[in-house]
């Protein structure tokens, strides 16, 4: 019975979103989808297969590596501007102004270029165990994306702290939890489940924001869509490649979300 | 300086052409027809999962090259396209996908009491529009837009990857060539962060202009 009537559902969902002009603009599409794939050159395509699946993974690698780490980072900020005293919540301040006020591409490279130029100076750090990373791109550009997601979602943090209903805390405060236990259990459960929703908008934009750290020599997927452009002459292949596998990623990120965000209604009120 | 002088030339072209077209957008969206509704649903998707990166660099190569072969095919010569222009053109066209939502859901927000209400006074669509929704909207819209003027004046960073000369490219420029890089970097980021709180200021000006004579937002609570 069940079963039927979700047959059924699904069904008339398909009919109601498949509408007749829909039919037409999807063949429109396809045809011109079609012709493109004729009239466009692919055979550079199996030389970079192993490039490209390679230049995905470590995409989605920084991505993953940056968002937990930058989330890490965004749960202090973002209490320290939501009940710290002024003289924590400052810093938290001017630190969030500043990464949202300045583009993460002058970050990227204040980082790499900056930085990269001013460690090799000091024979301390030469002769320390962090220099043979410190040689490489990838530590900066994973530096400058990690606290480019604290900056912006510190700031969100804020906001999911301070919307913590009031009572909560007290009835933690009454049932005699320690502060910490009242954090751990009560505070940072609820304050998640309410930044959710924003957590999945920062994350498509974080890995709109991945294909810079190839401006600073990190072979990421937009680098190799580069080295085939410069290899093969073509532009609109590689480019029109690169943006199908983003919207690729960005769909399923947001499909993998919204799984989550489903059971919160369970968790919260 | 020049540099940053064409920075916020970019952002502010990429602004108004980005406002043009959300505001066509949004009113395509909400009152179009099915096959522009689908069509701009497209349009505002595709923008929004693509990286800006790989936007610029597919309109900025792709687009100039496309018109150029669309104008000899007609018979025309090639056209050499002005930097500026393309990159305005560009960032309009993703700005122009993110403020058609912003702008949808600013109408939306609107009571529709007050729509119907100048619909009876027997107001035709401009009149309406201009007397109407433009004013009612703003103070919805606004907090949204500048949002929007933000992320365009620090997209205009990344035209200096596509080699456009603005503040970035400059700083790596001067960089480069005086190898003192972090004080470089360093002054493009105070540069970029002084225009930001510039405009926070301007903005929340705007923002008391536009919700002039509406509840504040102190006593609703």
């Amino acid at each position: 019975m069940v079963g039927e009537a979700a047959i059924i559902n699904t069904a008339a969902r398909a009919s109601l979103w498949l509408q007749p002009h829909r039919i037409v603009l999807i063949l429109i599409a396809l045809g011109l989808v079609l012709s493109a794939a004729f009239f466009m050159r692919w055979d550079w395509l199996p030389q970079y297969w192993a490039l490209g699946l390679m230049g995905i993974w470590r995409s989605l690698w920084i991505l993953a590596v940056t968002c937990v780490l930058g989330f890490l980072i965004a749960v202090p900020v973002g209490l320290a501007q939501a009940a710290g005293s002024i003289w924590v919540a400052a810093p938290a301040k001017v630190f969030c102004t500043i990464i949202r006020g300045t583009p993460l591409l002058l970050q990227l490279w204040l980082l790499y270029y900056g930085l990269g130029s001013l460690f090799p100076q000091y024979p301390w750090i030469r002769e320390s165990w962090m220099w043979p990373y410190l040689r490489q791109a990838w530590p900066y550009g994973v530096l400058a994306l990690t606290l480019s997601f604290a900056g912006y979602e510190g700031e969100v943090m804020r906001g999911a702290f301070a919307g913590v209903p009031k009572g909560q805390l007290e009835a933690a405060r009454a049932f005699g939890m320690s502060r910490w236990k009242i954090f751990q259990r009560v505070w940072l459960p609820q304050a998640f489940y309410r930044a959710l929703p924003t957590l999945t908008g920062e994350t498509v934009l974080q890995l709109k924001s991945t294909p810079l750290v190839a401006t600073i020599s990190v072979i990421d997927i937009f680098a190799v869509s580069s080295k085939v452009r410069q290899d093969t002459y073509l532009t609109y292949e590689p480019l029109l490649l690169l943006a199908l596998i983003y919207m690729a990623i960005t769909g399923i990120l947001v499909l993998a979300f919204s799984r989550i965000e489903a059971r919160i209604p369970v968790k919260v009120g | 300086m020049l540099g940053l002088l064409h920075s916020i030339e970019i952002a502010v072209g990429a602004t108004i052409v980005g406002l043009f077209i959300g505001t066509c957008g949004a009113y395509g969206k909400l009152y179009g027809g099915p096959v522009v509704r689908d069509l701009l649903a497209v349009y505002t998707t595709v923008v929004r999962a693509v990286p800006e990166l790989v936007l610029i660099l597919l309109l900025y190569y792709a687009g100039t090259d496309l018109i150029n072969q669309v104008l000899t095919a007609i018979g025309y010569q090639r056209v050499d396209i002005n930097g500026l222009v393309a990159g305005i053109a560009v960032l309009g066209f993703v700005q122009g996908a993110y403020s058609t939502e912003v702008m949808r859901g600013a109408i939306l927000a609107i009571p529709q009491g007050q729509i119907e209400a100048a619909r009876a006074y027997g107001m035709s669509p401009g009149l309406l529009l201009r007397r109407i929704t433009l004013p009612a909207m703003l103070p919805f819209a606004i907090p949204g837009l500048a949002n929007l003027w933000l992320i365009a004046t620090k997209d205009t960073a990344l035209l200096a990857v596509v080699g456009f000369f603005e503040l970035t490219l400059a700083t790596r420029q001067a960089a480069g060539v005086t190898k003192a890089y972090l004080i470089f970097y360093l002054a493009a980021g105070v540069l970029y962060l002084a225009v930001t709180l510039f405009s926070n200021l301007l903005l929340g000006r705007a923002e008391k202009w536009a919700r002039r004579g509406m509840p504040s937002i102190k006593d609703a609570r």
